[in-house]
């Protein structure tokens, strides 16, 4: 399945390093129409075909590639699981009669890859393993309902894939196609072959059925919109998504649920899905501020539609429960509304790492004290602020530098407040001071770090700032002053 | 007025009121505590509206002029929640916002949604995006220098944004120069000595402000006043009950700045 050149080209290669040199990783037609198989050394086939093309084998750029492929499959069915190296396995049940029926379907899926290069076979059987035996090995192009073993008969054994050392006995008693082993008796088969043979012929027999992974889970709720001719306007887009969006509102209103993430998928017709999600931070389904936010997405970061779009598919991945509401009687229930919808456009344009809540955290490091929370989730149950004390002054700053920034202090006496600070090249003339108030480091977490002596001092310009002092006089081998914040 | 069209008749006229720089009725204003103060504003600072407040010395007034904004926003808002808006450059040069600071100062800190940005336009943006929700009391929107993305027009945006949801807009800008702008007041704000509290401690927030353009009122006046966090009021600098030795705060030194600022 991959692109092949035009018969006049060179032979083309992908080289790999292998078993100690470099070998061929897979051949273009070409290529294997002079002999060159995958495992040759590079060294042999230069040999015989001195006009060689050779490119690196590059695996990650396969895998990228098929993943693109898969993604654009989810135009078929939102079930499409990959089958590295190179197979795609799409669940279709259900989904076929929208293209006519699974024959047609199949065409579709091969005409659209076939016209893009690729070279591509298809087979449409009763479970994923007979599925993909008979498209790898065999010629079938739709099974009828029951039909996997007939339509097997002929595969041969390979077609089970199983270790080496099975095929080669397989070969070797004679045993050349599924059609031997299937007239058999299969306790001695497996008391022979081993167990995973008669596993394997009833996978591919289609006699036992298995869930695929899909690339992405089945979303509880989406909709979607084909179009004949591509869509490339924007606000034609925007159109779309805004009919799907009160589409899925709709549903979900009849369920009693609401999203929390909101996916549309962008179908161009000329592959290379494009996606926007947007996340509220309560379940919701009210499908303006729902477009307001893909419209800050799309504001944000605009694709380009290149050839038109023509399939447009809302998914709605995470719903939760939620009740239907008359929000106009309470207007308190209102006004959270509102706030939790304005901390969701926020965080559709800037992201939801910017848009933060402080939470508290039950500790007397001032460092570790609280928490940048992002506003979109649940604020934890952190510990309560402290209740300042009525007639005091604030005894914390209000910006606080993390880390402590390092200044050199003049003080009257080594283990004194101090009487004058540089920072940022300035001298600051201390005029008033307050302390030291002496913090302890929390031995359990940092057993090494020395205590902290602060002191809230006020500069001759009526600056105000909260110093400390590490290594305490006579105890640590030196001290160290640093600014940890700036009072207002 | 070329951004109008869509708004309500009432609320143009309601504007234009505004913008001609009529004195708003008494209901849209809030008493910012400090007798004197409110006295030559004539009751205090329009609601419904736009200030900006400078910081005197970029950098290191930044915290005087943020914390003088935080206490006009404490003022607005009543018990409504705030939204503050920093630009990165801001958090990195003055530290960053601290919620025990906060709650030092008067502000529940789980009333406060902070928003970070990266530049000035993203600044500006959220700051558009926060004035239009109308169950916010306040918005402060910190900025650094003089970005091209903050015109004449952007800031009536701002200011009409605030006239339509009711919330009160705080601009404050560091390192920049006063320019024309929609705001209704314009400040320049420095740290001024406190009044101490006894073995000579520093005591409350302490500002000199200075009104360098006011649409209802007289302009170039500065106060010395402090902030009562027990009351969420400015006060006149006064001793604290534990204080012993009062000191004059210094007059004398912003009365110099005041000239400087006027000239500017």
């Amino acid at each position: 399945m991959r692109r092949s050149g035009g018969p006049d080209e060179p032979p083309l290669v992908l080289t790999e390093l292998a078993t100690g040199a470099l070998r061929l990783a897979a051949v273009s037609r070409g290529a294997l129409a002079v002999g060159l198989t995958p495992g040759l050394t590079l060294a042999d086939a230069r040999a015989r075909i001195p006009r060689l093309v050779t490119i690196e084998h590059d695996p990650a750029a396969d895998d990228a590639l098929l993943e693109l492929m898969a993604e654009d499959c989810e135009r078929w069915t939102p079930l499409v699981a990959l089958d590295p190296p190179h197979g795609l396995l799409l669940d279709i049940t259900g989904c076929a009669h929208l293209f006519g029926d699974e024959a047609a379907l199949r065409h579709r899926v091969l005409r659209r890859f076939r016209r893009a290069g690729f070279t591509v076979n298809a087979t449409v059987a009763g479970t994923p393993d007979a599925a993909r035996a008979l498209a790898r090995f065999g010629r079938a192009a739709v099974v009828p309902t029951g039909g996997e073993a007939a339509a097997a008969r002929s595969l041969p054994v390979a077609a089970l894939e199983l270790p080496d050392e099975t095929h080669v006995a397989l070969r070797r008693a004679g045993l050349k196609r599924l059609a031997d082993l299937m007239d058999r008796p299969s306790r001695p088969l497996s008391a022979r072959f081993g167990a995973q043979l008669a596993t394997r012929l009833n996978r591919v027999l289609g006699r036992e059925d298995r869930r695929i992974t899909p690339l992405r889970a089945l979303p509880p709720c989406f909709v979607e919109q084909n179009f004949p001719e591509p869509l490339a306007d924007p606000e034609d887009v925007f159109r779309v998504l805004r009919q799907l969006v009160e589409h899925a509102a709709k549903t979900m209103e009849g369920r009693g649920e609401g999203g929390r993430v909101f996916e549309a998928s962008f179908f161009p017709s000329d592959g290379g899905v494009r996606r926007s999600r947007v996340e509220t931070g309560r379940p919701s389904r009210d499908a303006k501020s729902i477009l307001r936010l893909f419209r800050e997405k799309l504001d944000t970061a605009p694709f380009d539609p290149g050839f038109g779009f023509d399939l447009i598919r809302l998914a709605v991945p995470v719903a939760e429960p939620l009740a239907a509401t008359q929000p106009q009687l309470d207007g308190k229930a209102l006004e959270d509304g509102e706030l939790a919808s304005l901390v969701d456009r926020l965080a559709a344009r800037f992201g939801a790492a910017r848009v933060l809540r402080f939470s508290a955290v039950d500790t007397h490091d001032p460092s570790r004290s609280e928490k940048l929370v992002p506003a979109t989730a649940a604020l934890p149950d952190g510990a309560s602020w402290p209740e300042p004390e009525p007639g005091e002054p604030p005894l914390r700053p209000l910006q606080l530098f993390e880390p402590p920034l390092q200044v050199s202090v003049v003080a009257e006496v080594p283990d004194g407040p101090p009487a004058g600070f540089r920072w940022r090249r300035v001298f600051h003339h201390v005029v008033r001071v307050e302390g030291p108030e002496r913090i302890a480091p929390e031995w359990w977490r940092d057993p090494d770090r020395p205590a902290r002596d602060y002191y809230r001092v006020e500069d001759r310009e009526g600056r105000r700032f909260w110093l400390f002092r590490t290594g305490l006089y006579g105890e640590a081998p030196e001290t160290n002053w640093y600014l940890h914040g700036l009072f207002a | 007025m070329d951004s109008a069209p869509g708004i309500p008749l009432a609320l143009r006229h309601a504007l234009a009121g505004l913008e001609r720089g009529s004195a708003p009725q008494a209901a849209d204003l809030f008493p910012l505590g400090a007798p004197a103060l409110d006295a030559s504003l004539g009751g205090g600072l329009s609601r419904v509206s736009l200030h900006e407040i400078h910081a005197v010395q970029g950098l290191a007034d930044a915290v005087a002029a943020g914390s003088f904004g935080l206490g006009l926003a404490l003022r607005a808002a009543e018990e409504r929640p705030l939204v503050w808006v920093r630009q990165d450059f801001v958090d990195a040069e003055t530290g960053g916002l601290y919620g025990a600071g906060l709650a030092a100062f008067g502000l529940d800190p789980r009333r406060l949604l902070l928003v970070r940005a990266g530049d000035a336009t993203g600044v500006l943006r959220a700051a558009n995006e926060a004035t239009r929700c109308p169950a916010l009391g306040a918005v402060l929107v910190e900025l650094w220098g003089e970005p091209k993305s903050l015109d004449l027009t952007v800031s009536r945006r701002l200011l009409l944004a605030a006239a339509r949801s009711g919330v009160t807009l705080f601009l404050i800008r560091l390192g920049a120069t006063p320019q024309p702008s929609a705001a209704a007041t314009r400040w320049a704000v420095q740290a001024a000595a406190s009044v101490p509290l006894e073995a000579n401690a520093p005591g409350r927030p302490a500002f000199a402000a200075t009104l360098l353009r006011h649409r209802a009122g007289i302009a170039g006046q500065t106060w010395n006043v402090e902030w009562d966090r027990d009351r969420l009021s400015f006060a006149d600098p006064a001793p604290l009950p534990r204080s012993v030795s009062p000191l004059s705060a210094g007059r004398t030194r912003s009365a110099e700045r005041e000239a400087i600022w006027r000239a500017g």
